[in-house]
C-alpha cells in the first residue's frame, strides 16, 4: 500500500511536471526534499536519545511493568492481541497520555519504543501486525486536548480569543479517532480471521 | 480552566522524569550505566528510519513541486464541494496527510488572508490541529523497527484525516451558529 503511494507521489509528479514544464522546481525538490529528510531525523535525534535511554532506566526500575499491569484491562480492549502484562502496555499507555497532554515531542519515543516491543512478536519481521495497525491508527488520528502549535500561530495573527480553537479541535479529533478505531477494529477481526491466526 | 492546564502540561514531565528517577535509584539501578545503554538504541533507530523519512520527503517534494498537487486538488474540487468544504480548505485537506510543514504554512496564510476569526481560518486551524501527518508517522514508526509492508495502517490513517476535514467544517460551522 505504501509503495503503490510513493511509486505513485514520485512517477505521478515526475509525468506531470513533464506535461506542465514544472521539471526545473521537481529537480530541485529531489534535492531539497532529501535534504528536509535528513533535516527531520536530526531534529529527532535528542529527542530520541535522550527518552530512549531514560526510557531503559524505567524498563529496569519496573515502572513500565507495573504500568502495564495497572492499564491492562483498558488497552487489552484495544490492543486484543498483546499478550499480558507485556511492557508494550506500557509504553502505549505512556504514549496515548503523552499524545492527550500535547507533548507531541515525548510521544514519538513511547510510541516507537511500544514499536520495538510488538516487534519482539511479530513471526513475520518485515510486515505490520494488527496492534501495530492500531497503535498507527491512535497515533495518526492525532488525539489532542491542547493543539499548542494553532494556539499560538493564532495569537500571532492577533485572534481575539486564541485558545477558543480547543473545543472544535477535541470534537473534529474525537470523530475521526473513532471511526477510525472502529475501522481498525473491523480490519483487525477481518486479517485475524483470514490468515493471522492468534499472531499478536 | 485554559491556564491551569498549560501549567499541568509544563509540569507534567520534569515531575515524571524526577519521580522516575528517584523511584529507580530506590530500586539501585545503574542510572547512568542504562541511560546511556538506551541512548545508543535510540541512536540506532534513528539511523534505521533515514532512508524511510528521506524516502518519504522526496517523493512529497516532488509531487508538490511538479503541480501535481494543486492540479488533485482542483480534480476533487466538485467532490469537496458535493460534501460542503468551502474553497479555501480544499488544499488543507490533501495537504494534511502528505505533509505538516506544508500544511502549517498553508493554515498560516489563510489566517493571514481571511483573519484569524474568520471561519475559513477557524477551520483550517481546527484541520491542522486536530489530525497528524500520516505519512510522515507511518514513516518513522515503521521505520524505526524496519517494517515495510505497512498493511491497513496507511488507509486507517487516510480514513482518520478525511473524517478529520469533514468533522472540521461541520463542527466550526455549527459553533459559528450558535
Amino acid at each position: 500500500m505504501l509503495h503503490i503511494v510513493w511509486f505513485l507521489l514520485i512517477v505521478g509528479g515526475i509525468a506531470y511536471a513533464a506535461v506542465s514544464g514544472n521539471m526545473e522546481q521537481v529537480s530541485a525538490a529531489i534535492f531539497s526534499g532529501a535534504k528536509s529528510g535528513v533535516a527531520l531525523c536530526i531534529d529527532l535525534v535528542g529527542v530520541l536519545v535522550f527518552w530512549m535511554g531514560i526510557m531503559r532506566i524505567a524498563e529496569q526500575s519496573g515502572v513500565i511493568e507495573k504500568m502495564a499491569i495497572v492499564f491492562r484491562p483498558l488497552v487489552q480492549k484495544l490492543f486484543p492481541t498483546v499478550p499480558k502484562n507485556d511492557p508494550a502496555i506500557g509504553y502505549i499507555v505512556s504514549n496515548v497520555c503523552a499524545n492527550v497532554l500535547g507533548l507531541g515531542n515525548a510521544a514519538t519515543p513511547f510510541g516507537l519504543k511500544a514499536m520495538e516491543a510488538l516487534q519482539k512478536h511479530n513471526p513475520r519481521p518485515q510486515e505490520a501486525t494488527p496492534a501495530m495497525c492500531t497503535l498507527l491508527t491512535l497515533n495518526t488520528a492525532g488525539l489532542t486536548i491542547i493543539p499548542t502549535t494553532m494556539i499560538a500561530l493564532r495569537m500571532q495573527a492577533g485572534a481575539t480569543e486564541p485558545a477558543d480553537i480547543v473545543l472544535p479541535t477535541v470534537l473534529a479529533t474525537a470523530c475521526s479517532l473513532v471511526i477510525a478505531l472502529l475501522c481498525d477494529r473491523w480490519m483487525q477481526r477481518y486479517v485475524l480471521r483470514k490468515k493471522w491466526g492468534n499472531e499478536p | 480552566m485554559m491556564a491551569w492546564l498549560t501549567t499541568a502540561a509544563t509540569w507534567v514531565i520534569p515531575l515524571w522524569l524526577a519521580v522516575l528517577l528517584i523511584f529507580a535509584f530506590r530500586k539501585k539501578v545503574a542510572l547512568y550505566e542504562s541511560f546511556v545503554q538506551g541512548g545508543s538504541e535510540g541512536l540506532m533507530m534513528v539511523l534505521r528510519m533515514v532512508p524511510h523519512v528521506v524516502g518519504m520527503m522526496v517523493a512529497i517534494a516532488v509531487f508538490r513541486a511538479s503541480g501535481a498537487l494543486d492540479a488533485l486538488v482542483a480534480l476533487c474540487a466538485p467532490a469537496f464541494e458535493r460534501v460542503g468544504i468551502p474553497a479555501p480548505v480544499w488544499p488543507m485537506g490533501l495537504l494534511r496527510s502528505l505533509t505538516g510543514a506544508g500544511s502549517l504554512a498553508y493554515a498560516s496564510d489563510v489566517m493571514h488572508q481571511y483573519g484569524p476569526d474568520a471561519l475559513w481560518s477557524r477551520m483550517v486551524a481546527t484541520i491542522q490541529g486536530s489530525s497528524d501527518t500520516t505519512l510522515y508517522v507511518l514513516a518513522v514508526y515503521f521505520g524505526a523497527v524496519g517494517i515495510h509492508k505497512t498493511r491497513y495502517a496507511l488507509p486507517m490513517g487516510l480514513i482518520a484525516d478525511a473524517v478529520g476535514v469533514v468533522a472540521s467544517v461541520v463542527v466550526c460551522r455549527l459553533l459559528a451558529v450558535t
